[in-house]
């Protein structure tokens, strides 16, 4: 079990124009915040700079904490924050197995023990037998379990969905929030989900934040934009 | 090239796209401008290489060439100096490329160094190869410094530095010369296979910065990075220029010594060239096959290791070691040339001091006319070489986007075939067709062949940009009634007028370099500043030398200069100004 995801005062701002501004929110284990705002308002910056994988253009200040640790100065790969893009990005020069095992913490030793591991998460997930399947052979919805099953396997501490089902069918989206929602629940990970859908933040039932669109200097745009969630929280 | 494009306008058959017209020749006739030579070539020096070249004598076919060749005093010698300094520099360049990129491309010095690269490729091989030759001398900068406080004497060390017998100092020049080429095709392959996505990936999972590089993202570079690599290894095994101002000279390397057996006043020795030319060939063939073959092994041994899972530390530690290495690399080719240009207003430069005691402007005046004659050559050809390049290259493009077909992978093989042959191996025999057609030592002549090599510089320099831009936008500027030559002329060409005169100088920079082919086709009657700073090099004044290195370094530098100036003052904004950040 982990703590939860905590954002304190996150602003960010590029080349003068802020993004937004004293960001507070937090994500309890096992729970889903959506966080919803028109393109370009600055949400994939916020799940980069989460991550420790902002680019040095921004100016970002606040803290990121897990639990009770600030992990805000921490290089990417030692904050335990799983992210998953819109695109699966596996990597298309490994097997499905290799991608998982991509994943799986080094300590889990030989190669029988770790290919066990991932059979199991390939049978949890209905792939079983999959393993040595070229990634380019799957189907989207097989993709998109495929990569969130990579980055449980990798034991993180809290999850980034960045837009996670928008490339999916309609038909299929339904299926794969449900998956991914239960899984972020049996983890109980703390989980904080950028979207531009509605449904999704219907689907992940938790707190949703809207933020308003960024630096925008034409009055009339910015008057027309309206917040589309339920319960908005509007940032100053 | 308007009368190419109009024609197509107005008769545009299917959905606007003409099945062929002028344009759609554009390709065949590029590929066969350096195809063709290259073909005849090869086969004008097999010819001779098996005895016949009735011209000088060789009637019948036989084997005596190759008895020849390996009878040669250092045969083995030659071979292995060849092998073991082509093999060596190319694997320290590659490995520091992506060392490199692997352990910095998050720091600061990376961009740094970046901007660097770009001079570094534009300036010509041989005048890295002065440079480095008079840093690393016995007599030379380094030692200047250090003597005599450390060296203990006020005479040059008697050390067999450079020339060194192993051809050290020729695979330390090569790196130099062939890691900014590397890193920048590096780099641009980087945002092909969505470098940023896949390190955020790995970086989530745990993976340190460099064991995330090497795992992730490396495997999809190599593939785009491969060719450019062969052409390097092949370069390097093949190198006659820079092998003769840092390379051993008894026994030197085999093209080395093949270009002597050409020029030797005994005609009978242009046989057993002929068969040098062809075993140099056969080498890089070699070669490329036994570099793919490390290949295969790697790539397998790595996959087995990934599946480990191993993460890999933070990579602080090699992050400055790497950055270091690279900063040595960019100082000694930079460096080199900047302390020739001092040499060129050196009146007296005695050692051991660290800099001249008196400056004068004299050398340059004293040899401004014979400067003035080979730069004059040197700036014409290269600026007709890389005209026609960007010209052919805009024609292809241009024709690959109307008829909609994107070139296959063997054709990028083609393209590189110019630079995957050695100059050497077809040479001659393309000089034996140009004296035949009474072509050699013409303008034209030598403006082809340097054509060889900045045509496929050029394409690969605008290729990119051209497919990548927005096709919605062409799209919407034929809707609005404009046609295709419209669309090139106004839209695209502006559009991409950035990486249209980037493409121009490094044609140029391409030119400039020429050895090989300005010797052989301009039959030793065009003197480029090249040709002259080799001829000089060997132990000539290096006050003089220094001239000819300053400006063969100035030349392209200030065509570039002016590539990445001129967009911005013609055009207050668009991509022009974007691209310059």
């Amino acid at each position: 079990m982990t703590g939860a995801l905590r954002l304190q005062g996150v602003s960010l701002s590029l080349v003068g124009r802020n993004l937004f501004q004293r960001l507070d929110l937090v994500a309890e284990p096992g729970q889903t915040v959506t966080v919803m705002g028109p393109s370009g308002c600055g949400k994939s910056s916020l799940l980069a700079y989460i991550c420790g994988t902002l680019d040095r253009a921004f100016v970002a200040t606040g803290s990121v904490l897990i639990g009770d640790s600030d992990v805000t100065g921490l290089p990417p790969e030692r904050r335990g924050i799983g992210i998953i893009f819109q695109d699966d990005l596996l990597f298309p020069h490994l097997s499905v197995a290799e991608n998982l095992a991509f994943g799986l913490p080094a300590s889990l030793r030989g190669r029988k023990a770790r290919l066990g591991r991932i059979e199991a998460a390939l049978a949890d997930a209905g792939l079983s037998g999959f393993g040595d399947r070229d990634p380019a052979t799957l189907s989207g919805g097989q993709r998109a379990r495929v990569a969130l099953l990579r980055t449980l396997l990798s034991e993180p501490r809290a999850l980034l969905l960045d837009e996670p089902f928008a490339k999916l069918d309609i038909g299929l989206r339904t299926r794969i929030r449900a998956f991914v929602f239960d899984h972020v629940r049996d983890y109980g990970l703390p989980a904080l989900l950028v979207t531009h859908d509605p449904a999704d933040a219907e689907a992940a039932a938790g707190q949703v934040i809207t933020l308003a669109p960024a630096g925008n200097d034409d009055p009339e745009e910015a008057a027309a934009w309206t917040p589309t969630s339920p319960s908005p929280v509007r940032l100053p | 090239m308007a009368e190419a494009l109009q024609p197509l306008g107005r008769d545009a058959p299917k959905a606007g796209f003409p099945a062929r017209g002028l344009l759609g020749w554009v390709p065949a006739l590029t590929l066969a401008t350096f195809l063709l030579p290259i073909c005849v070539g090869l086969l004008g020096t097999w010819l001779p290489a098996f005895g016949y070249l009735p011209a000088i004598g060789g009637a019948a076919f036989s084997l005596e060439p190759w008895r020849a060749l390996f009878a040669s005093p250092g045969f083995e010698r030659m071979l292995a100096l060849t092998i073991t300094s082509g093999f060596l520099s190319t694997a320290i360049a590659f490995c520091l490329t992506i060392w490199f990129v692997a352990a910095c491309h998050e720091t600061r010095l990376f961009a740094a160094l970046r901007r660097l690269m770009t001079p570094l490729l534009a300036v010509p091989h041989v005048a890295v190869a002065i440079g480095l030759a008079f840093l690393l001398a016995p007599s030379g900068f380094f030692f200047r410094l250090a003597a005599p406080w450390l060296t203990g004497s006020e005479i040059p060390p008697d050390l067999a530095i450079l020339p060194d017998p192993y051809g050290l100092a020729l695979a330390l020049g090569l790196v130099v010369k062939e890691v900014p080429f590397l890193l920048l095709i590096t780099i641009g392959a980087l945002d092909q296979v969505g470098a940023k996505q896949r390190l955020a990936t790995a970086r989530g999972l745990g993976y340190g910065p460099i064991a995330a590089w090497m795992k992730t993202v490396l495997p999809a570079v190599y593939p785009q990075i491969r060719l450019p690599v062969y052409a390097v290894l092949a370069y390097a095994l093949s190198v006659v220029d820079m092998a003769m101002v840092l390379g051993p000279g008894t026994p030197p390397t085999l093209a080395v010594q093949i270009l002597r057996w050409f020029n030797d006043p005994d005609l009978s020795m242009r046989f057993a060239a002929s068969a040098g030319a062809c075993l140099q060939l056969g080498l890089v063939v070699l070669g490329i096959a036994l570099w793919h073959g490390f290949e295969c092994i790697a790539i397998h041994q790595a996959r087995a290791a990934s599946f480990a899972g191993r993460r890999g530390g933070s990579g602080k530690v090699q992050a400055r070691a790497a950055g270091l290495a690279m900063a040595v690399v960019v100082a000694l080719g930079l460096g080199g040339i900047a302390v020739m240009a001092v040499w060129s207003v050196a009146r007296r430069w005695r050692f051991p001091d660290a800099w001249p005691s008196a400056w004068s402007l004299e050398t340059w005046s004293r040899h401004l006319d014979g400067v003035a004659i080979s730069g004059w050559t040197t700036l014409g050809l290269g600026l007709a070489a890389a005209g026609l390049a960007v010209a052919l290259t805009l024609g292809c493009l241009e024709s690959e986007q109307r008829v909609g077909r994107r070139p296959t992978h063997r054709a990028l093989w083609l393209l590189y075939l110019p630079l995957l042959v050695p100059q050497i191996a077809f040479l001659f025999g393309a000089q034996v067709l140009a004296f035949r057609l009474g072509w050699a030592g013409t303008w034209a002549a030598v403006v082809w062949s340097h054509l060889l090599f900045t045509l496929p510089y050029a394409f690969l320099a605008l290729a990119d940009p051209y497919r990548a831009l927005d096709e919605r936008l062409l799209r919407t500027a034929r809707c609005l009634g404009a046609s295709p030559a419209r669309v090139f002329w106004r839209i695209k060409l502006p559009l991409l007028l950035r990486p249209v005169l980037i493409s121009f100088a490094v044609a140029f920079s391409v030119s400039v370099a020429q050895y090989l082919p300005t010797l052989f086709i301009g039959a030793g009657r065009v003197a480029t500043l090249t040709t002259e700073a080799v001829a000089l090099s060997s132990g000539a004044d290096r006050r003089v030398l220094g001239v000819y290195t300053f400006l063969q370094a100035a030349l392209p530098l200030a065509i570039f200069a002016l590539a990445i100036g001129l967009p911005g003052r013609l055009r207050p904004f668009g991509p022009a100004r974007e691209a310059g950040k």
